[in-house]
């Protein structure tokens, strides 16, 4: 689905966040992104989906250069990708069911189609009583699942995630990897950014460790770090 | 575009301007601040305008003809004079005429005079454009019969260029207005934009097309715009009608007119609608742009 080639990005302060690095993502797989702050982890992640564009390399999205892509493309290549972060960037202004709606509504797609998806949606997430509420009447995990709700309500074949528990208690934290894993389960490939131990050891994927702006360690089941 | 899409555009740009009270207000209070300053200026300027047209238009050529000049070559002159390029109207005055006009200026002891007039006949020629005055004058000084050609040598010169210069810095200061006017709103409608960088953030995330990010708020623009007309449109309206009417009615037999309110109002008005929307849809624009090349 995702494969780097020789992908090196220095940014024009001078960082140097990604150093040569090459991989490849399968379709339906789950992956951890690990790495110390600072490493490349979320230019690794904003790559994928053309917020960045590498200063050499080339990156495919299913098999489409997304180096070459026009800015006029973008959007497209978007509809095909669900973004969430650590900060949840809802409107605050909109309710729980517009904010997840406006995903469908800025693709221009049919209002009964919108209704569909986004009732649907909300019940994979568990919030159908609460899509009145405004994000700010939310805990954060309730936050975040909208969130995630909006990232995949146009079924998109991969979510990234950038960091989405890094505000979250373990608690809520397991429940939000509930809902990556039941996305994960339904074919959609999942790319998640973490610095969360707890998850990475107990809920096992591939792991990418990225330092320097290169891949340290990509193992399939591994662990948040290989030191002891 | 899809008519859907389109009423959905016009839905939230209206709700966006509600959910952004204070942001709305301080545009449209931007917009109708200058529109104001900039319908005053231009109704002081267009009415001075206008004076300088009457001053310059009164500005005419007293051609004395020779007092041994029969009638039959006074006529010849006239013909002659009319035939000048450039001249619009002439306007005969015989000797007898001349004098009575001096009589009723200068008093009843001027009517002396009439048993053995002094002046000659007299031509008053009008230049179909003023600044030709100078040069008209000098060609009727030429021809026969001419006792004498007047038209205020030099204190015209020094009119017209008094003119000239006060309608360029009018000019000058209405663009220099307008331009702030530009820079005032378009940066108010930007701060109002900045704080709604996330919206446009998460509409690129999800895929929203540059044209569907940027339509709303260009008809955020629009909108900003005609409300920041209504105010000062509709005091000038009122206030221009009021000033003229009393203007007008008052005084009696005045130098100056001012312009007439239809159309004058009707052209301010349109000039200050056009002013505001395009200012309004150009920030937006530009405002936008910026977020949206990131």
């Amino acid at each position: 689905m995702i494969v780097m080639k020789n992908v090196y990005k220095k940014y024009p302060n001078g960082v140097v966040a990604s150093n040569g690095i090459h991989v490849e993502i399968q379709t339906g797989e789950f992956v951890y992104v690990v790495g110390p702050s600072g490493a490349g982890k979320s230019t690794f992640i904003k790559m994928m989906y053309r917020e960045e564009v590498p200063t050499s390399g080339q990156i495919y999205f299913n098999n489409t250069e997304l180096t070459k892509m026009q800015r006029k493309d973008i959007p497209y290549l978007r509809r095909q990708i669900g973004v969430v972060f650590q900060d949840f960037k809802l409107l605050p202004k909109l309710t729980v069911y517009e904010n997840i709606a406006y995903a469908l509504e800025v693709i221009e797609e049919q209002p009964s189609v919108i209704r569909k998806k986004v009732t649907e949606v909300l019940k994979l997430v568990g919030l159908t009583k609460k899509m009145r509420m405004f994000p700010n009447e939310l805990s954060g995990g309730e936050q975040q699942r909208v969130s995630i709700a909006r990232s995949i309500v146009n079924q998109p074949k991969l979510v990234i995630a950038d960091e989405p528990t890094g505000n979250l208690d373990p608690e809520t934290s397991w429940e939000i990897m509930k809902i990556f894993e039941r996305i994960n389960a339904q074919g959609t490939t999942i790319i998640m950014a973490t610095h969360n131990k707890d998850i990475v050891d107990n809920q096992p994927h591939r792991v990418i460790q990225i330092e320097g702006g290169l891949i340290t360690r990509d193992e399939d089941e591994g662990e948040y770090s290989n030191e002891i | 575009m899809k008519s859907r899409t389109l009423r959905r555009h016009i839905r939230e740009s209206f709700k966006s301007l509600s959910r952004n009270g204070w942001m709305t207000f301080a545009s449209v209070s931007a917009v109708t601040v200058t529109l104001l300053l900039i319908g005053v200026f231009i109704v002081i300027m267009m009415n001075l305008n206008q004076l300088a047209d009457n001053i310059e238009n009164d500005v005419e050529i007293k051609v004395v003809a020779n007092q041994e000049a029969t009638s039959s070559q006074v006529q010849e002159l006239l013909k002659q004079v009319k035939e000048t390029p450039g001249v619009a109207e002439v306007d005969y005055s015989s000797r007898e005429q001349e004098l009575n006009q001096m009589i009723e200026s200068f008093g009843e002891d001027f009517a002396l005079y009439k048993q053995d007039n002094p002046l000659g006949d007299a031509l008053y020629v009008k230049a179909d454009d003023p600044k030709n005055t100078a040069s008209i004058a000098e060609e009727i000084s030429t021809y026969d019969y001419i006792f004498d050609v007047e038209y205020g040598k030099g204190k015209v010169e020094k009119l017209f260029n008094i003119l000239k210069i006060g309608r360029n810095i009018g000019l000058g200061l209405i663009l220099a207005l307008l331009f702030t006017a530009m820079f005032l709103i378009s940066n108010t409608i930007r701060l109002t934009i900045v704080a709604r960088r996330t919206e446009i953030e998460i509409m690129k995330l999800v895929g929203a097309t540059d044209s569907f990010v940027r339509i709303p708020f260009m008809l955020e623009g629009v909108w900003l715009g005609i409300f920041g007309a209504i105010l000062p449109m509709a005091l000038m309206t009122t206030f221009y009608s009021q000033l003229y009417n009393y203007w007008e009615g008052r005084l009696q037999n005045q130098l100056f007119h001012l312009l007439d309110p239809n159309p004058f109002l009707l052209q301010l008005n349109g000039l200050l609608i056009f002013v505001a929307v395009f200012i309004g849809v150009w920030g937006s624009f530009m405002s936008v742009r910026k977020f949206l090349k990131k």
